[in-house]
């Protein structure tokens, strides 16, 4: 009969094929052609000029450097606040692990332009209070040094995301277990809780780690006027001086800053091996320990780290966009808010980035909404290999660092389209399917934890009503999905309106973003405009977190990164 | 409406055992067969393939003469015009108790006047008038129910389905939705489905009990009939309290036995000979001077009587009521009025 349907499920016939071109576009075809120029220029020997120079080995060893260091740093601070914040009963504990995520989403080149405010001899804020370094003194964070600790301030909140999951899994009934069998406070730290907070250190070393390897925005400033380069900026300064031979070089820098990560990966793969530390038995309320007399000073030291890593360079980046003309001191009567004037009305540069951002962010955040709810009902309605591979890839891009997807999709699209004879590269388009790519594991995550969540009888309820796929998705499923959605949409705008890494490679005359504004203001020596450019990022990443914190309750779990 | 037919279904699931195995059955027009069997029994699959949510591995589905599904092709549960009372009631938190109730009649395309007077009908039919504006959240989970049952009345289905429905429910209300559930029956004369693991639900309810075990269809009878003459250990075991003995019986018998035979065969072990399962309902075995001896191993005040289990000479358990207080370890005489070979 006509109203027949192969299967039982409850998908209509386009699903999947469009679910496998989405995936295709997006994941499979740029990274398949990464790899294929990268094996090709390998195979023809493009690649023995490459090696022999040596820039591409102090890169690589600058990568390494700077990562290593920077992941240190990042496990000292992101792990004691971890430890400190979960385990013990410090007060404000939700308002210091609110304010300590906020540099994972302040966007890299806006925290090294703030820390830039705060230290050397241009110091706005230093030498409005008078302590500037006398001039001609070097900028100390143009080093190595330099561009760890920002990593390290940047990736902290990974290892404190990480580590804190594997403590808050260790129930109360663990620990009390441990001190009716005799143990001492101390004790039960090393014997019990430590042991199972390794997985989740390790696992957010690693991921701070990668994430150094990947990171574009601070080698960029803070490297790239001391010549001190990482493997991103290196792609970036040989895609600058465009030669015959860029494709074939960026193609095999991309391969190799993939292989550093997926090194760093598995480094972590081996030590959590045979760990299994899933807690057994019910999870219920964290434990947390006392602090006694050393409450006090805990709570200040951990408000003075958050005061040096957050407060203060956004004061140094608010001196900075606030400074009257050049060698003027800054002082309330001096101050100025001449740089925003110039930002928001006057210079057009500023005013396109801004309006290409918001347009990028937007289309990013609603495009991906629409292939994240379709993508979602997907992969949690079939349960095949197909469709654990399918989400599998779909998150490829996502771990991958943002320049080697720029990269893939500069060699994917560089050429004209087939069929369509036509190129997109050097239009928004490219930038927008990049970030298209770049964003589907950050819209998908909450849009499949909350189709998880619900009772599929819901949804079969609706197909016993007689409502068909269309009708069920827009009376059922969807209004049920909202919230998700909703904190999806939110979360993609805020991570591409402030996106550099990808559109640092892929921007050009007129499509210009936000963060290569940003970058290009700071590069021409225009700092204050810059830092204005800045403080209004800033805001508005604060004021989205904010309104997604409020939402927080209404979510499912796992839907913001920084909550797990 | 017609006939529900169910032809020699199979059902698997990726590469393991089958889940359903060669099941046929037919369930008459507005008849309400339960679905009887310990979980994992498999009757949730058959009662989701009816509704069009798995698809068998073989065999056919029909309703009359229209096809439903076969190992090929299927209707899609959309466009069944069946209605379901799932086990979670399956509400839309988003939506009104009406919205609940109306949604299929909104679906459908029916006029907003009508579908306004259906809704008010379908639930004033389970007494929930006064709560049409409610979100499901503030509702008991009775009543919960009750709405799930309302949005079944509404469009008058040709299968109304219910997955142990009352299997969330605590012990009072449920008598109370049994009622519900019989007058839905009679008034709507659909044909229903009903799957549970709960015999004594089943017999309360159903028109037809199917037994169901290990995937396959053992029996399916009225409920006095399946009570009275159950086929197989299982069944036996299954329908009504009882005690299942192992006795030799000489061939040929009737599977109806009466006392002189039950004595018979209890007293005079024929050795060599294979032995056969006998049912002995409790409200048979009666405590009297002439019959044989037996040990009291518990006792239990049930309210209007005395739950007991006793233990025979040669080791067998029975179960027995008495007026009487009796104490574990008494010594008391029992006639076996009738026994039903299995």
């Amino acid at each position: 009969m006509r109203s027949s349907v192969r299967s039982g499920n409850s998908q209509p016939r386009w699903l999947f094929p469009f679910v496998v071109i989405v995936v295709l576009v997006l994941s499979v075809l740029p990274l398949a052609r990464l790899a294929w120029t990268g094996i090709v220029s390998a195979l023809r020997g493009d690649a023995g000029q490459l090696l022999a120079d040596p820039a591409l080995w102090s890169a690589t060893l600058n990568t390494l450097a700077t990562s290593f260091l920077g992941m240190i740093a990042a496990v000292i601070l992101g792990g004691s606040f971890a430890v400190l914040l979960t385990l013990f009963d410090v007060r404000g504990r939700s308002a210091l692990g609110f304010l300590f995520m906020l540099p994972m989403m302040i966007p890299p080149q806006v925290t090294a332009l703030s820390w830039i405010g705060l230290t050397g001899p241009s110091s706005t804020l230093l030498k409005a209070l008078g302590m500037a370094p006398p001039l001609g003194s070097p900028q100390p964070l143009y080093s190595i040094g330099g561009i760890a600790l920002l990593f390290g301030v940047q990736h902290a909140p990974l290892v404190y995301l990480a580590m804190r999951a594997g403590l808050l899994a260790l129930p109360k009934e663990g620990v009390e277990a441990a001190r009716l069998s005799g143990a001492s406070t101390v004790r039960v730290l090393l014997d019990i809780v430590l042991p199972l907070a390794m997985p989740g250190l390790v696992a957010g070393a690693a991921i701070a780690f990668v994430s150094g390897v990947g990171n574009f925005g601070i080698p960029a400033i803070l490297g790239i006027p001391a010549s001190i380069y990482t493997l991103p900026t290196l792609i970036y300064s040989k895609f600058a001086s465009f030669g015959p031979t860029t494709f074939a070089d960026i193609s095999i820098i991309s391969v190799l800053i993939t292989l550093l990560a997926v090194a760093g990966l598995s480094v972590e793969a081996r030590v959590l091996r045979g760990r299994d530390y899933r807690t057994i038995g019910l999870p219920g309320q964290a434990a947390v320990f006392r602090l006694g007399a050393v409450r006090l000073p805990a709570e200040m030291l951990l408000w003075l780290v958050t005061f040096i890593i957050l407060v203060l360079p956004f004061l140094a980046l608010l001196a900075g966009s606030l400074a009257p003309a050049y060698g003027v001191p800054l002082n309330l009567e001096t101050a100025t808010l001449h740089a925003y004037e110039e930002v928001i009305l006057r210079q057009s540069v500023t005013r396109s980035a801004f309006t290409n951002s918001v347009s990028l962010a937007l289309a990013s955040a609603f495009g991906l909404l629409v292939i994240s709810v379709l993508l979602g009902y997907y992969i949690v309605q079939t349960k095949s290999r197909t469709a654990a591979t399918i989400s599998a890839l779909a998150e490829v891009p996502y771990a991958l660092p943002g320049i080697v997807l720029a990269v893939a999709f500069i060699l994917l699209l560089a050429a004209p389209l087939p069929i369509l004879g036509f190129s997109v590269y050097g239009t928004i388009w490219i930038i927008l399917i990049a970030y298209l790519s770049s964003f589907l594991a950050v819209s998908l995550k909450p849009v499949i934890s909350a189709y998880r969540q619900f009772d599929p009888s819901l949804e079969e309820a609706a197909r016993l009503s007689g409502a068909g796929f269309y009708r069920r998705m827009r009376d059922v499923l969807v209004p049920l999905i909202a919230p998700a959605a909703g904190s999806s949409i939110i979360l993609v705008f805020l991570i591409a309106c402030n996106e550099l890494t990808v559109s640092a490679l892929l921007w050009s005359a007129g499509t210009q973003t936000l963060g290569v504004a940003i970058y290009n203001l700071d590069d021409s020596g225009s700092f204050n405009l810059a830092a204005a450019l800045s403080v209004l990022v800033v805001v508005m990443v604060v004021v989205l977190m904010l309104i997604l914190e409020l939402m927080a309750r209404r979510l499912p779990a796992g839907a913001l990164p920084w909550r797990r | 409406m017609a006939p529900l037919i169910l032809n020699s279904v199979t059902k698997r699931f990726g590469s393991g055992a089958a889940a359903v195995r060669d099941l046929s059955l037919t369930v008459r027009e507005g008849r309400f067969l339960a679905l009887l069997g310990p979980s994992g029994c498999g009757k949730t699959t058959v009662l989701r393939m009816v509704a069009g949510f798995e698809q068998p591995s073989d065999g056919a589905i029909l309703l009359g003469e229209r096809p439903l599904a076969d190992g090929a092709t299927m209707v899609p549960p959309e466009r069944r015009n069946m209605a379901m009372v799932f086990q979670s009631y399956a509400l839309w938190p988003h939506m009104t108790v009406a919205e609940n109730v109306g949604y299929p009649l909104k679906v459908r395309k029916v006029a907003k006047e009508k579908a306004r007077q259906k809704v008010r009908e379908a639930l004033s039919a389970v007494r929930l008038e006064t709560y049409a504006d409610r979100r499901p959240a503030e509702l008991s989970g009775g009543q919960r129910q009750r709405v799930a049952l309302a949005r079944c009345l509404v469009t008058e289905p040709d299968v109304v389905l219910l997955d142990e429905p009352l299997a969330n429910l605590d012990r009072h209300l449920r008598q109370e939705m049994e009622e519900t559930f019989r007058d839905f029956h009679s008034r709507s004369g659909a044909t229903m489905i009903y799957v549970t693991h709960d015999q004594s639900e089943a017999m309360a309810l159903a028109t037809d009990v199917a037994v169901m075990s290990e995937g396959r269809l053992l029996q399916m009878a009225s409920p006095e009939e399946i009570y009275a003459r159950p086929e197989g250990l299982v069944v036996g075991g299954l329908v009504g309290q009882g005690a299942i003995l192992s006795l030799c019986l000489p061939p040929p018998s009737d599977r109806l036995l009466d006392w002189p035979r039950l004595r018979q065969a209890l007293l005079e072990p024929m050795e060599g000979r294979e032995s056969s399962h006998v049912l002995v309902r409790p409200q048979d075995v009666i405590l009297d001077s002439s019959g044989l001896p037996a040990c009291v191993i518990s006792s239990f005040f049930e309210g209007e009587r005395y739950a007991l289990r006793l233990e025979l000479q040669d080791g067998q358990s029975l179960r027995s009521f008495s007026r009487q207080a009796v104490r574990p370890g008494d010594m008391v005489h029992v006639v076996l009025t009738s026994g039903w070979r299995l």
